[in-house]
Formats: structure tokens, sequence, C-alpha cells
């Protein structure tokens, strides 16, 4: 038998069922590898111990009593984003000091009354903001993949660097990340994983700590497209406590899973080539392309005309969003207070988010601040949404034509985390991904190949509002038929 | 046209009001929590009105719907769509850090008010809008020397600010726009409309412009008024603050200001240069409200006869228009009234409710729904005078009574034996009585002196406790005496 910390999820429901193997063991074994190697990678940084070694037990009870349920016994890592009940949830803010929520997010609640089990909270970029995991509170993660000839350290991506890297560590069956920008996939691109943004209003944004309301969505890393699947499956639902969150009937996302492509039309948008892009990606794309035609589908050119809108767009809203979202942490009522007797409130305002948020949280809230400025409203937000919704219509109309569009997921492969990028150039990292949170459209990346440092490489399927289950279905075939083995990736350890 | 007149000048006065309404749910805007006046602080705190992390607000269709309605009260047009904005700025008792409240696309738009100006005309105001917003929690400042707290029963209240257009002239058309617009709040139950409990608030817009001038001149915005005649004070003090920088050649600074019941000065609060910029922008969190037909229609058809139409059917009916006002001031008196009215004679109903009941209760201090005689109760008074059961005179006596037990007025008038006399036999053998005890007199009133006919009808009414039908009195001393 393969490592127990190296099992997917459909082989560990399959041991447990067949009682090859105990929930109990399976946490510890995560745990002991954990406490063992994640001081090189940073990638929790709260870990239920006690609580999920228990836990595994009460799931061992339901094995043999034939109760268990969907999830029943997998340990789970679980973004710091999700408020877990009486489990401290910071954002990796310092302005979140000692905040335990004394409730659970609906997305986790999901995945409890399944059975999954919480491990811990995964380290983040703070409040989700960035695309290097370097903002964090609680330190920057490190991508437990190498480079071939280097020991230099990499990023893991961001902001669900921490789940990403946990993944790919195998410090977790599966976890939870959040995707507004690409914070998902790009990081699940960087560490060789699968991972999934559903459709925005599929997963409830309930006690998810919010960074831009109208783009956050839940997402999932997962070993395969298949495990990706299965969590999805949990994770969705309509939730009446979110005005946002849709009321579509919620299916089995993996029925269709097996089907093939054949017959399928795929669109490769001319848009999605870009200058400095790593020739390997292109090449990728390529060979990825070829294989689904080999599957039987009909890969179609398109045409998204406004993508190269999307950064800035998506930079403009998520920041203005931010400015407001970001208002309650005040030091009044919870986390992190700085004031002396006698300060003013406007002094106990300034010096608790002076010292609460780190620098890029207040970049982009002085940025949003100032698009919604009065003068400037119109010249930046109005305008924003305005090409928001022309990027929406590219898509609506490109899906007339086609099931699904193939895109790269990034631009580039992991980069060293002491590699000088200016805040442009790191924003331009989502320049793939943010259009789909645009749209609200769900996606998936895929490990595909390698680079020439042996560095993973990630494409990116999107199809249509609530699409998932076909979503999935072509991944799958790709998956197969590229068998990308991920275990041929360097390590650091 | 209300003018106001100094040494130097004469000036027209432009008031524009702005009232914030507390809709009367159960529950709170955006969240479960009860609205429920004079809790203990922070008893009625849910963590989405406390604005914890990942919370999300889910709207209160019932503040909408009540909203809606009041809408078209005032004849306005309800907008099938709006939306939520947010209105960002920093305060303790603001968790947020932003109101969600209606900005670019309110629910309610247009619709008027008729009010009485203070020669007693009649004049329409048209409404702007009227929007849905939540309230803020409490700063309480004067617990401790070191020390701020912060109340957030408040916080998440919903209601609903209505905006006038700068059409009101004068301070009492000021005050009686409010007294109107409550009364309408009131009719239609969206609004508890009590200004001391905080229901009902009032920002004034004040300007002054030169008689005859089209210009419009800088405002000042009087904050938070909660009474009628809180409203009036602040709005003369700050027309005769106006006019005296103007007359000296001043300018007025636009200013939000603060009105200080203690000394009755407006004081300034902020000058518009330290204006917030509110950075409004739709919520994400919330969807457009839109809203059906079926909705909307079930809005406009659950309204009550409203306070106009009300005293228009009254005038019909052949009551003052005086009484009508009288009758239409207060929901609960017309409710009271509606419970006799049609029943017996109008004169009788009108009579008997605004000067004999209302006096006991102004004197007593109750309030018309807690009146110790029921609206059945005065209706059985009133039908037992119609029956000549009893006097005017001994209807008074029963109603004393009925006002100290609440008992109906057939039971006093049985067990007090105040029933009036109506038996020809019994009356007649009074009037002899007094006939032969009084031979003097007679023999006067026969002689010419027809004054002395009164104190046969008293000497009557005396012998019989009050309780001879004065009518009856009245026709057998005449039949006797010409004997």
């Amino acid at each position: 038998m393969t490592e127990i910390t190296k099992l997917k999820i459909s082989e560990l429901i399959q041991a447990l069922k067949t009682k090859k193997i105990s929930s109990f063991e399976i946490t510890k074994a995560y745990l002991d590898r954990i406490k063992k190697y994640d001081e090189k990678l940073n990638s929790y940084i709260l870990l239920c111990e006690e609580q999920v070694l228990k836990a595994a037990k009460l799931s061992d009870e339901n094995y043999k009593n034939n109760i268990a349920r969907n999830l029943e016994g997998i340990p789970l890592g679980i973004k710091d984003l999700f408020c877990t009940k009486n489990v401290k949830t910071t954002a990796c803010s310092h302005i979140l000091d000692g905040f335990i929520p004394p409730y659970e997010s609906t997305v986790t609640d999901n995945l409890w009354n399944d059975g999954a089990l919480l491990l811990g909270k995964l380290n983040m970029d703070e409040f989700a903001m960035g695309s290097t995991n370097l903002n964090s509170y609680n330190g920057k993660v490190i991508n437990p993949v190498k480079k071939s000839n280097s020991d230099e350290e990499l990023v893991p991506g961001g902001s669900s660097g921490g789940s990403a890297a946990a993944l790919a560590a195998d410090f977790c069956a599966a976890s939870l990340g959040s995707d507004t920008g690409g914070s998902v996939r790009q990081p699940a691109a960087f560490c060789g994983v699968v991972g999934i943004k559903p459709t925005y209003g599929r997963c409830s944004r309930y006690g998810m700590i919010a960074y831009a309301s109208s783009l956050d969505q839940a997402g999932i890393f997962a070993r395969d497209v298949q495990d990706a699947g299965i969590v999805l499956n949990s994770i969705s639902s309509y939730d009446e406590k979110d005005s946002t969150s849709c009321k579509q009937k919620s299916e089995d996302f993996l029925q269709d899973l097996n089907k093939g492509i054949k017959g399928m039309k795929i669109g490769l948008p001319k848009e999605y080539e870009m200058e400095g892009m790593n020739p390997d990606i292109k090449k990728n794309i390529e060979e990825s392309v070829k294989k689904l035609e080999e599957l039987g589908a009909e890969i179609i050119e398109v045409s998204l005309p406004h993508t190269h809108y999307g950064a800035p767009t998506y930079y403009i809203l998520s920041t203005a969003e931010a400015s407001s979202n970001l208002a309650r942490y005040d030091g009044v009522r919870y986390g992190l207070r700085v004031s002396d007797k006698g300060d003013s409130l406007e002094d106990l305002y300034k010096n608790t988010r002076a010292s609460g948020f780190g620098n890029e949280v207040k970049r982009r809230i002085m940025l949003g601040t100032y698009v919604l400025s009065s003068g400037y409203y119109d010249a930046y937000y109005r305008k924003a949404q305005k090409v928001r919704r022309l990027i929406a219509n590219d898509f609506d109309n490109v899906f007339n034509k086609v099931d699904a569009i193939i895109t790269p997921t990034t631009p580039n492969t992991a980069f060293g985390n002491q590699q000088k990028l200016s805040n442009v150039e790191t924003y331009y990292n989502d320049v793939f991904t943010v259009p789909v949170n645009l749209a609200g459209l769900p996606a998936i990346s895929i490990p595909v190949g390698v680079d020439s440092n042996n560095l993973p490489i990630g494409v990116q399927f999107i199809t249509p509002k609530f699409s998932e289950a076909k979503m999935l279905r072509i991944a799958k075939s790709l998956e197969d038929e590229v068998g990308f083995d991920r275990y041929k990736l360097n390590f650091r350890f | 046209m209300a003018i106001f007149e100094t040494t130097k000048n004469k000036y027209e006065i432009v008031i524009g009001l702005e009232i914030h309404a507390q809709i009367n749910t159960k529950s709170k805007l955006f969240s479960n929590s009860n609205t429920k006046f004079g809790a203990e602080p922070n008893s009625q705190v849910s963590y989405v009105d406390a604005a914890m992390p990942g919370m999300l607000p889910v709207l209160n269709r019932e503040a909408i719907f009540k909203a809606a309605q009041t809408g078209y009260a005032i004849n306005a047009k309800v907008n099938s769509y709006s939306i939520f904005d947010r209105k960002n700025y920093f305060y303790a008792d603001l968790p947020q850090g932003y109101q969600i409240s209606q900005f670019s696309d309110p629910l309610v738009e247009g619709g008027t008010i008729k009010i009485k100006t203070s020669e007693g005309d009649d004049k329409v105001i048209n409404i702007t809008r009227i929007h849905v917003e939540q309230d803020a929690g409490k700063s309480i400042h004067d617990q401790s020397p070191d020390s701020s707290f912060v109340d957030l029963n408040r916080s998440g209240v919903p209601l609903m600010e209505l905006v006038t257009e700068p059409e009101i002239s004068s301070a009492f058309e000021a005050a009686d726009f409010v007294k109107k617009y409550r009364n309408i709040l009131r009719y239609i139950n969206s609004c508890d409309a009590d200004m001391e409990k905080g229901h009902l608030r009032c920002d004034a817009n004040v300007s002054l412009k030169l008689l005859g001038s089209k210009e419009l001149g800088t405002r000042c915005e009087i904050k938070n008024l909660n009474s009628t005649k809180n409203i009036q004070l602040a709005i003369d003090y700050e027309v005769a603050r106006q006019a005296e920088i103007l007359d000296n050649g001043g300018e007025i600074r636009q200013q939000t200001r603060l009105f200080d019941v203690v000394t009755l000065e407006t004081k300034t609060m902020r000058d518009k240069e330290d204006a917030h910029d509110y950075r409004y922008f739709p919520d994400p969190d919330l969807l457009p409200v839109n809203l059906d037909e079926e909705f909307l229609q079930k809005a406009k058809d659950s309204l009550p006869i409203l306070p106009d139409a009300k005293k228009a059917k009254y005038i019909e009916s052949g009551i003052s228009e005086y009484d009508a006002d009288v009758i239409i001031a207060d929901k609960n008196v017309t409710e009271y009234f509606d419970q006799i009215f049609m029943k017996c004679d109008i004169k009788l109903a009108v009579n008997w409710l605004t000067s004999e009941l209302f006096g006991r209760l102004k004197k007593e201090n109750i309030e018309i729904n807690n009146s110790p005689v029921t609206a059945s109760n005065l209706l059985g008074l009133i039908k037992e005078i119609e029956a000549k059961n009893i006097s005017g005179k001994i209807a008074k006596e029963v109603l004393d009574k009925m006002f100290i037990s609440g008992e109906e007025a057939s039971l006093i008038i049985e067990r007090d034996g105040l029933k009036q006399i109506a038996d020809d036999g019994l009356i007649l053998k009074i009037i002899e009585q007094i006939i032969s005890e009084n031979q003097d007199k007679v023999a006067e009133y026969n002689a010419g002196k027809e004054k002395l006919f009164g104190f046969f009808v008293g000497q009557a009414m005396k012998l019989s406790k009050g309780k001879a039908s004065p009518q009856l009195v009245n026709q057998l001393l005449k039949e006797k005496l010409k004997k």
C-alpha cells in the first residue's frame, strides 16, 4: 500500500469502508508529517491536534456502526479565511488577534456535517490579498516544490498559499481555499495540484471573511479532479444566510465524470498568449490542446476581446469593496485594539488600523478608498463596472459556440520569494484568472506538465455558470490523458 | 405666504425636511434580532448587527412592504427596482463602518402630503423620495469620565427616510407637516411614530432669501429634532439667526447644526468643509430589490382609509370641518369614533366624544385607547339618551360613574334608579303636589307672571330627583296651569 498521506480521498474512503485503515491512523499520519516537515513550509498556523484525534475516533465508530457519511473521517486543512466555531480565525491579520468566532462558516459546516475532520487552519495572504503568500502576519509560506537544479525558496502562490502548499506536501487529504481573482487556481498551478473555483453563488459566503464580496468564492485544492468533485459536492449549497447564494438545484458534480469529451467544442482564446509568458507554458497549452483533439473534442479559436482590461478592472472593483469590507476592523468590538487611556476615538482607529493591517492590505484599502471618492467614482468604479459587464458578455458570446474555454492558469511558474517584483508585475500574475471572477464563472486548474526547471504548469478550463459537472468531466478527460505524476517533481523534503 | 420681516429686510423662509421614521417590524432590517424598545443595552444584537467577520445582511421583506405601503399612502411611485448602497464612514456605534442605505435608486419617489398654513389654508408639499436604511447604534458618553459605551440594540433597526422638496415656508408648516406625516404612519401602521421613543426624528434644512428673489440662500441643516415643538422652536431660532447675519451684510455658511433644548439655540456641529465623503456604492452583499406586481398590489390594497379620505367622509355625513379635524388628528380617536359613527345620532356622537369624554380624559391625563369608557359603552349611553331613558343632565352624571367604574350605562341607570320618569300619572301627581303647595305662585302666574313657569319646572325636577322627563313636565305643567 502507498504511504497513507499520499492517498486520494476516493482511495481513503474505500480503505475506510473496507476497514483496511482507520480515520485515527490517517489523522495521526498527517499530524506526524506536519509536525516533522511543516516548519520548512509554514503552511499551518494552527493545528487542532487534540480535537481532530477525538473526532477521528468518533468517525471510526461511525464506520463500525455503518452510519458513515460522505466524507467521514477525512482530515482536511482549512484556509484561515473561514470562520471555524471556537477555533481561532484571523485571516492571517494582526488586526484579528485572538479572534475566536462563535459561529461556523456554511462551507465548513457542510464539510463537518458530511463527517470531514478539521486538521488545522492554513496560512494565507492577509485578508486574501496577494498572489505570493508573502503578505501574512503569520509569516511567508514556502512552496514544497523546488526547482530541479536549485534549493531556492519558491512562493506557493497566493492568496491560498498555505492551502496549496499543505496539500502538495501531503499534509491533508484536501484543503479549502478561497478565490477572488485566482487565489485557488494560481497556487494550485504553482504547487502542481488541482484547484477549483466554483460558480459565484454556488457556495455560501456566510462565515467566510470578506475581501471583495462580489468576487469571493470558496474553492478547493485536491489531488485529482475526482477528489475535488467529492469536496465540491459537500461544500455547495443554497444558504438563506447569504443573499448572493444561488437557489440552483444542487446536483452530483461527479455524475458525468467519466463520460469523455467526444464531440465537445473547446475554445482557445487568442488573447491568452501574452508577451513575456514562459515559453514552456505555451508549449504545454499546445500539447493539451492536441490531446483534447485526440480525445475527440473540436478546438475552436475564440476571442475574448476585453480580457486585457481584466486585471485593472479587478484591482479597481476588488479594492473598492475591500476598502468598505475592512472598515469593520476598527478596534471597537473584537480583535486588536491599540489605544492609550485618554485617546480619542480617532486615535483608537488610527493606531489600531496602522498597526493591525499589513502593507498590502493598507495599499488596497487606500486604492479602494480613492476609486470610490467623490469626483473619481465615475472615472474608476463606475467605468470598471461597465468593463466588468463587457468581460462577462465576452464569455457569454463565446459560450454560444463552445462548451468550455482552455487557457494557461498563469503566465509563469512558481518564482523565488526573494525575487523583486513591482506591485503591478505581481498583480499581472492574475491576468488569466481574474476575468473568470469578474464574470462569476466556474473554473478549474489542473497540472499538465513541467517547465525546464521541473516546476509544475497548470491549465485552466472555464465553463458557463453552474456547469461544474461538465467542467469536471472535461478536466478529468485531460487529466487521464496527460497522466501527470506530481511525485516526479522535486520536493524540499 | 409666510414672510419674516426684520427692521431692514423682508425674507421668505425656505425649509426642506428629512424625516427618519422607524419601520415597526418585529425584526431588524438585515438580521432577525428583536427591535423592541427599552431592552437591556446590547441584548438585541446578532452577529450581523455587530458586524462580526464573515457575517452577511439578509433583507427583511416586511420592512420593504411597510415602506411601500407608506409610499402609496402619500401617493408616491413605488419602484419595482431599487438598490441598497453602502454609505461609508467611521463611528464607534456603526459596527460595519458603513450604513446600508439607498442612494441612487430609492424605493419610493414623488408623492404629496397636504398641510395647513398658519393662516389655516390648505397647502400641498411635494415629497422627493423615501428610502430605506438601517439605523446605527447608540454611543453613551456620560457614564464614565474616561470611557464611552456603545449600545447596539438600535444597530440595524429599519428606518425609512422621507425627504421633502424645499417647499415649506414656516416653522408652523414644518411642525404641521410632521404631524400630518406622523398621523399617516400611524393610520397605516408602518411606524409607531412616537417621537419620545425616537421612532421619528427630523432634520430641517433652513435658508432665507430676500422676498421676491429667485435665488435660494445658503442652507443650514438642523439635526435630530425630536418633537414638533422643538422643530418649531429650532426653526424659529435659526430663521432669526440667519436674518440677523444677512441684515448685517454677512454670509451664511453651509453648516450642520444642533438644537440645544436648554438654551433653545442652534449650534454649529460641523462646517461643510468637514463633511464626510461617504463613498456610496452598491452593497455587493445584497441583490437589487426586485418587487413583482403582486407584492406592490398587495401593499396598495392593504392600505386602510387614510386621514384625508376619512375627513371627507365625516364632513359628508354632516360633521363640521373643525370636529372632523379633531377626530382624524389621532388614529386612535378615529378608530374609537368609528365604533359609534353611523350607529347613533351624529351630533350626539361627536358631542359626547369630543367634549364630554375628551374633557374627562384630559382632566385625568388618560389616552383614548386607555379610556375606562369603551366605545361600545359610550354608544350605550347615547342610546339611553336617544331612547329618552335619561336626560342630558343625568347622562353626564352617568358618564362620571362610567368613567370611574367602567360599567355600562344601562347597568348604572338601573342600579341607581336614574331612569327618567316618563309616566304621566306619576308626573301629574308631582305637579298636583306643587300646585297645592304653592297656591300663591299659581295665582301670580295666572295673573300674567309667566316667568314663574321655570320655578314650577324646577320644583318638579327637584321633587323627582331630576328623573322626570323635562318634556313631559313642561307639557303637563302647561296643561294643568291653564285650568
